[in-house]
């Protein structure tokens, strides 16, 4: 047992027993901490094999971004969650099934997987440079041979963005908004009346 | 390598299965049917970069970093969709939401 295999074990173990109480929580909110637990530890794992950027950026985009906005979405929400959960039970043992046979068979897949002998004089398409550190290499990659992907993985978010203020945004009327442009325009001789008031009399 | 690639197969399989059950088991609960396939995601990402670590190949980690694009713009939008929701009928359970249906 090396030191890598034991914090292998550590971080794997967490990380599936935060996927277990994701699925499984009565509180939503818990589910939501759960799964950013499950994505530190994956992280974690990303880390023990070399990818150093992927887990930063997991732990920025998930934990930074995706998870916080469940959280808000769960707190936003007035829910009833006892009624959602109903089913739980009903449904367990179905899902359990299910979940057993693919688990077997993802088993029965990684048990006779093997690198094929005609594979291993194959060259590697992309082979990690010497020297150069795991956030080098990438962008080496991200922008020369990736470029157009690179590119149109920017679109793809853009498009998130632009497809969720959409979806989200409300006009609600009767709800009187400062509108800047009208009050930028406003000229003196429109506004301001200067009138001559007569002692004793009113205007 | 300390670590044999067999061992992240395994731990992303379970993840895996694990989001699968999510699914089934919490079939009311729109909310904790897309963290199951988060962290579906997530067991698919480990198996990209372990096999990109062990085969020496970076294409895997490019591949995982457009996942992860995906599925957080996967992520932003079905929650837009839930709130939207949520707004018109007062209820987010899977079952109400019936109305093409005819």
């Amino acid at each position: 047992m090396t030191v890598p295999l034991l914090v292998f074990y550590l971080f794997s173990a967490v990380a599936v027993a935060a996927g277990a109480m994701v699925i499984s929580a009565r509180n939503p909110v818990h589910s939501v901490l759960f799964l950013i637990l499950a994505f530190f530890n994956g992280a974690g794992l990303f880390v023990l094999v070399g990818a150093e950027f992927l887990a930063m950026v997991l732990v920025v985009v998930y934990v930074g971004a995706v998870a916080v906005l469940f959280l808000f979405v769960v707190m936003m929400l007035d829910i009833n969650f006892v009624r959602l959960r109903e089913g739980f039970l009903q449904y367990l043992p179905i899902g359990a099934l299910i979940g057993l046979i693919l688990l077997v068979e993802l088993f029965l897949v990684l048990g006779t997987w093997a690198l094929s002998p005609a594979a291993i004089g194959v060259p590697i398409e992309r082979p990690m440079p010497l020297g150069a550190t795991n956030i080098e290499a990438l962008g080496d990659l991200f922008y020369t041979d990736y470029f157009y992907l690179f590119q149109a993985a920017g679109l793809i978010l853009l498009v998130a963005i632009i497809g969720a203020i959409t979806l989200t945004l409300r006009v609600r009327p009767r709800v009187r908004r400062q509108q800047i442009a009208e009050q930028v325009h406003r000229r003196e001789e429109e506004t301001v009346d200067l009138r001559k008031v007569q002692p004793g009399s009113g205007i | 390598m300390a670590i044999p690639i067999s061992h992240y197969l395994t731990v992303a399989a379970i993840l895996f299965t694990l989001g699968i059950f999510g699914i089934f088991v919490n079939r009311k609960n729109v909310i904790i049917i897309l963290m199951s396939i988060e962290l579906m995601l997530l067991a698919i990402n480990i198996n990209l970069v372990a096999f990109s670590a062990y085969l020496g190949d970076l294409a895997g980690q490019v591949f995982a970093m457009f996942v992860l694009t995906v599925a957080a713009a996967e992520a932003a939008i079905g929650l837009a969709i839930l709130v939207v929701y949520f707004r018109n009928r007062g209820s987010i359970e899977v079952e109400d939401i019936s109305l093409m249906r005819g």
